[in-house]
């Protein structure tokens, strides 16, 4: 089991989670342990950037992410949350099977998540609405 | 901060780095009792729920880790204590939605049902303590209908 951890150089950190811009859509990818302060200037740092960038997408890679309590859990909600109001959606990729076993144990089971097994599927995801939502959309959908 | 695992331990809870380390210490110590990758993973959850309650409500505290043997079975128990305001109504800070501070008030509630043994003691003006206790290879405890 020893993969699963980081073990003693697995340090926390405690700086700012960097948000890459591809095409229309914010990718953010969380590593490991996060500070409760980290993830909140996240939080803040996602607004701005969707602002400033005029992004229609976000998608959070959690796939490095050990453990989601419920503290995570409401940050990641009001990311989501926020990003709707924003006029961008979010998509969670990439959450391992035991944390979101635990979720459910816990009582969070974050209804109003988009989430998606990797960052392709969540890109086709955003890409299709973000083009429909803005164009009417060439897609190939019977009437 | 480099507690053998498997031995017992007492960390401090006084900022949210403490709560990265008491998660990581808590991973360690049940890795090497032997919980499986679902359990390690609950059991962490439920400290890092643990020592946000001594951290926020308590104003700071300490976690203790002990291992535990009774007959084959392996175990680990985690005890938080602080000595903050206490909790006047043990049955309602245990209900979901619960909360006087941050959070979604899926703390104690929440921390109870990932583990399998859980005790509190708390009273106003006296601190509180949460004991909880998790075995390796013990099936979940029977969800309460409600």
């Amino acid at each position: 089991m020893s993969e699963a951890f980081g073990g003693p150089h697995g340090a926390p950190v405690s700086n700012r989670v960097p948000v890459l811009r591809l095409g229309d859509v914010l990718l953010v990818t969380l590593q490991g342990d996060l500070h409760d302060s980290t993830a909140q200037q996240l939080q803040d740092d996602l607004a701005e950037s969707i602002v400033r960038s005029g992004a229609g997408g976000v998608i959070m890679d959690i796939s490095g992410v050990e453990i989601v309590d419920s503290f995570l859990g409401r940050v990641l909600a009001e990311i989501a949350a926020q990003t709707d109001l924003l006029a961008a959606r979010t998509v969670v990729v990439g959450m391992r099977p035991a944390v979101a076993i635990t979720l459910v144990e816990l009582g969070l089971t974050l209804p109003g998540m988009r989430t998606a097994l990797n960052t392709e599927a969540a890109m086709e995801l955003l890409t299709g609405q973000a083009v429909s939502s803005h164009f009417g959309g060439p897609r190939r959908e019977s009437q | 901060m480099h507690t053998a695992a498997g031995s017992q331990a007492r960390l401090p809870i006084r900022s949210d780095m403490d709560l990265v380390w008491v998660r990581q210490h808590v991973r360690q110590a049940a890795a090497q009792i032997g919980f499986g990758l679902v359990d390690q993973t609950k059991l962490v959850t439920a400290a890092s729920e643990l020592a946000r309650n001594t951290l926020i409500y308590g104003g700071g505290g300490t976690m203790e880790t002990e291992p535990l043997t009774d007959g084959g079975a392996r175990g680990l128990r985690l005890t938080f204590a602080d000595e903050g305001p206490g909790i006047a109504d043990l049955e309602q800070a245990l209900s979901d939605g619960f909360t006087s501070g941050e959070g979604l008030g899926l703390g104690l509630g929440g921390a109870r049902r990932l583990v399998h043994e859980f005790a509190i003691d708390s009273a106003p003006g006296a601190g509180t303590m949460v004991r909880v206790t998790s075995w390796v290879g013990r099936p979940p405890r029977p969800r309460e209908e409600s």
